[in-house]
C-alpha cells in the first residue's frame, strides 16, 4: 500500500503542512510506502532552504529534509509553481548568474508530470491544502 | 470513501455540506479546525448527530487535545483516531477527498 | 495504466492562482491519456460564470483555458444544482455546458471514479 501525496499549502498559512508531515511520518512508521510527495501551489514554500524560524519553533523545512533522508523519500517541488513564486534550483540560478540553490536538501524540482505519474502508480491519492 | 474536513464549522459550511454530500456508509474525518465540530452542544451538533445515522464520523484526537477538547466533551458516536488510525482510514478508502 | 479522475473545483477564479494551477494539473493528467471529469461545487460554480472581466484587475482570464479543455477530451463537466441555485445562477449563466447534478446524487458520483482530486 503506498500513497501519492500533494501538499499545496504553505507552512504557515494553515495546519495543512503539519498534518501532512505527521500523516507521512505515521504512514512510514507503520511500514506503508510513500510513492512521492508533490509540493504544488503555495506548498513549494515548504522547500525554502533559507527558512529560519525562531529557535523555540519547529523547523518545518528541516524536518522534511530529515524525513527525506531517513526514509529516502521523493519530495518533488513543482517547477512552474516554484518559478512563479521565485524559488529556483541551483541550475536555474546559475542560468541567471547567481550561485546557489533556494531548494532545501532532500527536495528536487520537476514538473506536473511527476504528480500525474505518482497518481497512476500509487494505491491512494491524498491532498493536504489550506 | 473518506472525506476530510478541515475548516471550523463556524467559519464556513463545509462540514454540514459534506454530511449532505456523503453517501451512507462513507466516512468523514474531522481534522485541524474542523474538530470543533465534534463538540457537544454547538449549533452544528444536530447536523452532525443526523450525519452519524448513516455515516461514520471520526475526529483526529491530537487536534482535539491540542485545542483542549476532552474526550467526554465530544458527541457520542464520533470515533477519536490518532495519526496511525488516520493512515489506516486512508489505506482502507479507495477514494479520499479533501473539502477546501 | 488508466484511471478515471474527478477533479473537484471548489473556489472561484479569484482565489489567488488556485484555479489556474488546478487547470494546469487537469491538463497534465488528461495529457497522460487519463479519463478526467470535473465537478464544480460551492463557490467553484462561479469560476464558470459568463462575462467575467479579471483584466480590469490585471488578472488572467481563465475562460479561454476552460474552452481549451475541450481539446483535452475532458469527459464530463458536472455542476451541483444547489450550488448554482443558492448563488442565483442557472446553467444559462455558465460559459460551458454542464451536467447538473443534485446534492442527493453527489454521494453516488464519487464511486464512479478511481481518483478524486482537488486543489
Amino acid at each position: 500500500m503506498n500513497f501519492a501525496i500533494k501538499i499545496s499549502s504553505s507552512p504557515y498559512h494553515s495546519q495543512a503542512s503539519d498534518t501532512a508531515y505527521h500523516f507521512i511520518d505515521a504512514a512510514l512508521q507503520k511500514g506503508y510506502g510513500i510513492y512521492r510527495v508533490f509540493f504544488y501551489g503555495d506548498g513549494i514554500y515548504n522547500a525554502l532552504r533559507y527558512a529560519n524560524p525562531p529557535a523555540d519553533e519547529r523547523e518545518i523545512v528541516k524536518r522534511w529534509s530529515l524525513l527525506a533522508r531517513e526514509f529516502d523519500l521523493d519530495l518533488v517541488v513543482c517547477v512552474s509553481a516554484a518559478q512563479r513564486r521565485g524559488l529556483l534550483s541551483e541550475e536555474e540560478n546559475r542560468l541567471l548568474g547567481r550561485r546557489d540553490s533556494d531548494l532545501a536538501e532532500g527536495f528536487r524540482i520537476s514538473g506536473l508530470g511527476q504528480w500525474a505519474e505518482a497518481m497512476l502508480e500509487a494505491d491512494r491519492v491524498l491532498v493536504f491544502s489550506g | 470513501m473518506l472525506h476530510l474536513v478541515k475548516d471550523s464549522p463556524f467559519e464556513n459550511t463545509k462540514l454540514v455540506l459534506c454530511i449532505q454530500r456523503a453517501a451512507p456508509g462513507q466516512t468523514i474525518l474531522l481534522i485541524e479546525e474542523a474538530v470543533y465540530g465534534a463538540k457537544r452542544g454547538s449549533s452544528v451538533a444536530p447536523a452532525v448527530i443526523k450525519g452519524l445515522g448513516a455515516l461514520s464520523i471520526c475526529v483526529l484526537a491530537p487536534d482535539l487535545e491540542a485545542r483542549g477538547i476532552l474526550a467526554e466533551e465530544i458527541l457520542t458516536g464520533i470515533r477519536r483516531v490518532n495519526y496511525e488510525e488516520f493512515v489506516d482510514l486512508a489505506a482502507n478508502s479507495k477514494r479520499i477527498h479533501t473539502w477546501l | 495504466m488508466k484511471k478515471s479522475f474527478l477533479y473537484v473545483i471548489q473556489s472561484t477564479s479569484f482565489d489567488g492562482v488556485r484555479i489556474q494551477e488546478a487547470l494546469d494539473e487537469i491538463m497534465t493528467v488528461a495529457a497522460f491519456d487519463q479519463s478526467v471529469s470535473l465537478l464544480f461545487i460551492d463557490d467553484g460554480v462561479y469560476s464558470l460564470k459568463r462575462g467575467q472581466n479579471p483584466e480590469i484587475l490585471n488578472l488572467k482570464n481563465v475562460t479561454p483555458i476552460f474552452d481549451a479543455l475541450a481539446m483535452y477530451e475532458i469527459q464530463q463537466f458536472f455542476a451541483e444544482d444547489e450550488s448554482l441555485k443558492i448563488r442565483g445562477l442557472s446553467s444559462d449563466d455558465l460559459i460551458l455546458s454542464v451536467k447538473s447534478i443534485c446534492r442527493s446524487e453527489i454521494g453516488e458520483l464519487w464511486d464512479k471514479f478511481d481518483v478524486i482530486l482537488t486543489g
